[in-house]
């Protein structure tokens, strides 16, 4: 560390000369300081800007169209549901057919194998993603990531209709 | 014969190119770093494997918390003023100068317009205390709507072309509210939607 610059003893009294001060500054504090600056300007520089997902919704339908029909057969229908669960349908739901719903995890091996085997199956699918209105927002943003992991070609955000609430009911899943 | 002492150089280095380099460093950072604005509101996004960045410069950015808020942000600092007086214009609610000034330096707010001018009004401190209640967005009171159009023409006016638009939700918010969010901006035709999240490590195939 900084050594003391110690009073040299005369031994013998006599002229006092002025005495030579060296020029040197002891620059250890000085570094010293300089680093903690560097480390804290380092440490609290972000580098990483955060990342942001696109979701394009399709464009509002005029009045007078008609808003493009799935067939059942490409249909398949993925349900959101409340404290992280999530559900699935092959096909649509009426009045008539009652899809079975089968539930699903957020995991690699949950909903994700079951994505990519519909679209080997069948390259037309459409798939439909219904939030409940108790889901979260985590799950919502899991869900559309899963679609650009298994790299689905359509999908599309839906409201959930009153049968599919019924259908997570009754299933008791 | 006396013995000869081996000449002792002192052990101590001469530490001036040290600091050079680490002053240098220093400024180096100093200049480079931009610090983190502070939010008004804590927003734990969740994470997604897309890899796109977001600009830097020129963003809205729509904040939903857990709490059902919403909270709007926009980073450039010259239209700001333009958005408030227009905003202010239409609500009938007038800023004066300094109450401007502490809008243009504010990363986002969600307080209504009505309730802006006493809130701008306040010290630092005070503003943090405050529990912001967000921005109204629903039918009857749809002020949201018009910031994001109204900073979308300022935008336009300044630099030529409209803002980007970020949401940046919690991820514990609740869907019918970021939903809500996102049919509102439909209504005005936007249809493009870039959901801030974290980055997470893209899963390898065959697993």
């Amino acid at each position: 560390m900084a050594e003391i610059q110690q009073q040299a003893d005369s031994g013998k009294g006599g002229k006092k000369r002025a005495k030579k001060m060296s020029t040197k500054i002891d620059m250890t504090p000085m570094v010293d300081l300089a680093f903690l600056l560097l480390t804290f300007f380092m440490l609290t520089t972000t580098f990483s800007k955060p990342t942001v997902m696109q979701l394009n919704m399709p464009v509002k339908p005029k009045d007078n169209d008609d808003p493009s029909v799935i067939k059942a057969s490409n249909a398949f229908t993925v349900l959101l549901g409340e404290n992280n669960k999530i559900y699935y349908y092959d096909g649509l739901l009426d009045g008539t057919v009652k899809p079975e719903l089968v539930a699903s995890s957020y995991d690699a091996n949950g909903i994700r194998k079951t994505l990519l085997q519909r679209r080997q199956a069948n390259p037309e699918v459409v798939v439909l993603i219904k939030p409940v209105d108790k889901s979260n927002y985590k799950n919502m943003v899991d869900i559309l990531d899963e679609m650009n992991i298994t790299d689905q070609k359509k999908y599309a955000l839906v409201d959930i209709s009153k049968a599919d609430e019924d259908l997570i009911k009754t299933s008791g899943l | 014969m006396p013995k000869v002492k081996p000449h002792r150089t002192s052990p101590s280095l001469d530490m001036t190119p040290m600091v050079d380099l680490a002053f240098l460093l220093v400024t180096f950072f100093m200049l480079t770093t931009k610090f983190a604005p502070e939010e008004a509101v804590v927003v734990d996004t969740p994470s997604s494997t897309s890899e796109i960045r977001l600009p830097e410069s020129h963003v809205i950015t729509i904040s939903v918390d857990k709490d059902k808020r919403v909270f709007f942000g926009m980073d450039d600092a010259k239209p700001k003023l333009d958005l408030l007086t227009r905003v202010g214009a239409k609500y009938g609610v007038s800023f004066s100068a300094a109450q401007a000034k502490t809008f243009s330096n504010l990363s986002s707010f969600g307080v209504p317009v009505q309730q802006l001018p006493d809130f701008l009004s306040r010290d630092n401190e005070q503003r943090k205390a405050i529990r912001q209640p967000g921005i109204p967005a629903d039918s009857l009171n749809n002020q949201f709507i018009d910031w994001v159009v109204e900073a979308q023409a300022a935008s336009r006016k300044e630099f030529g072309k409209p803002a980007y638009i970020a949401i940046k939700g919690d991820g514990n918010a609740d869907v019918p509210t970021v939903k809500k969010v996102i049919q509102l901006l439909q209504d005005k035709n936007i249809n493009r939607f870039n959901l801030i999240t974290d980055l997470e490590s893209k899963p390898v195939a065959g697993k």
